[in-house]
């Protein structure tokens, strides 16, 4: 239990996603313009993660990983198919972010049009591959840490885009130089946010 | 059908088509205009090499993948075409990194990790999603040359400044002279981190938004 919340809080604010991997800045640039919109993608995000880290570490531990398929019969000790969790990995995701698309045209249209093309592009948010990656990676030993792992990540990647959509809708009042306005400011911000947050790196708990 | 019949016969490099391939390079850039791909622009452009090859493989990609697409489009139901998206550009991927083992096993061995990290370049995808679901095969391949190299021009642009200043190099070769460092010329190793990647796009479109004002949000 003790381990679990230190994964937690470490997967949050040590391992940010945004801010100590730069992983899933596409659309983390694109769509903070509000803090409304930016919600939404957040909760979209960590629920596609919840879901698809989780089930791929099913895959990982039950089909690919070198002696995984020993449950089916003895023959399989030595078959390694870890080659293939790229390819099983997406289709997993892309699966996951079709259904999401699904759900939240349904559920809030406005939403769904306030996010265009960035919806469909959660499925290659490097964000959600990287956790899969990572998950792989760290080898989390039951499934459970994964799925604690996977919550973190997401949370994590929430408070950030939040705390950027939060700021970009306070320099709306800003006297920013007219060229820099919007896209150019915004760079540089998250630029001075990844500095501050490389304060949190080496932190061992 | 009839109209059907004037757009084949339209000249392969129409003025509408150039169009199609220098508009990505400078008035809808994928990465300062669309905001497309910037992660990997962020983790291969500390040295110049790593930059060059990322560019160069995903134009072929995004070249590739947006004709397969845009030949295919009308028979895929709109339900499962995330999925199909993803197969052809992995496929693609695939393809890409065993050329660049077969011929070039050295670059390629460095760059294992980056060429991987293609199929989650969002250029890709979003080309597939914004253009080639919509238009003909011949168009969706100059959009996909188009962006790649909008897209290889930035990448270029940042590797030189940071391996020229975080390194004193530039592709791979000592620039910065040996004088330079006795008479107390220090690298700037802050430039090599990606935070400061992101300060230099930023500044990047600063430039680019001063010389074309079409381009400044109004809000």
């Amino acid at each position: 239990m003790e381990n679990l919340f230190n994964l937690f809080i470490r997967s949050v604010f040590i391992d940010n996603m945004i801010f100590a991997f730069f992983l899933g800045m596409c659309s983390y640039l694109a769509v903070s313009k509000t803090v409304k919109t930016s919600m939404g993608l957040g909760l979209a995000v960590t629920f596609v993660l919840i879901i698809t880290v989780p089930v791929n570490w099913l895959i990982d531990n039950f089909l690919l990983k070198q002696g995984a398929l020993t449950w089916l019969s003895g023959q399989f000790k030595d078959l390694d198919l870890s080659f293939l969790s790229f390819i099983m990995f997406i289709a997993v995701i892309a699966a996951m972010v079709q259904l999401v698309e699904m759900i939240v045209e349904k559920v809030s249209p406005a939403l769904y049009n306030a996010l265009g093309i960035f919806l469909p592009l959660i499925a290659v948010n490097c964000a959600i591959l990287g956790a899969a990656l990572f998950m792989q990676e760290r080898e989390y030993g039951t499934i459970s840490e994964a799925a604690v792992f996977a919550l973190g990540s997401g949370i994590g990647w929430w408070l950030a885009i939040i705390a950027l959509a939060a700021i970009r809708e306070k320099l709306k009042y800003s006297n920013v130089p007219l060229p820099l306005r919007g896209l150019g400011i915004t760079f540089i911000l998250v630029g001075l946010m990844a500095i501050a947050f490389m304060g949190f790196m080496g932190i061992r708990i | 059908m009839s109209q059907n019949v004037k757009n084949n016969s339209e000249p392969f490099f129409s003025l509408k088509n150039l169009k199609l391939l220098t508009w990505p390079l400078d008035s809808n850039n994928p990465i300062s205009v669309q905001v497309l791909g910037i992660c990997s622009a962020l983790a291969v452009t500390a040295q110049l090499k790593p930059a060059l090859v990322m560019a160069v493989s995903v134009t072929v990609v995004t070249a590739f993948s947006n004709l397969i697409y845009s030949l295919i489009r009308n028979t895929i139901p709109s339900r499962i075409r995330i999925i199909i998206q993803l197969v052809i550009v992995a496929m693609l991927v695939i393809l890409v990194d065993q050329i660049l083992k077969a011929y070039v096993y050295d670059v390629s061995k460095k760059l294992s990790v980056f060429v991987g990290l293609i199929i989650t370049n969002c250029i890709i995808m979003g080309r597939l999603e914004a253009f080639a679901a919509a238009n003909k095969p011949w168009q969706s391949f100059l959009d996909g040359i188009g962006n790649g190299i909008g897209y290889g021009i930035i990448l270029l642009i940042l590797g030189f400044f940071r391996e020229l200043f975080g390194s004193g190099k530039l592709y791979g070769y000592n620039i910065i002279p040996e004088n330079f460092y006795i008479h107390g010329y220090e690298n700037n190793g802050f430039i090599i981190l990606p935070p400061m990647a992101l300060i230099m796009i930023g500044i990047i479109i600063w430039i680019q938004r001063g010389r074309n004002r079409k381009l400044i949000e109004t809000r």
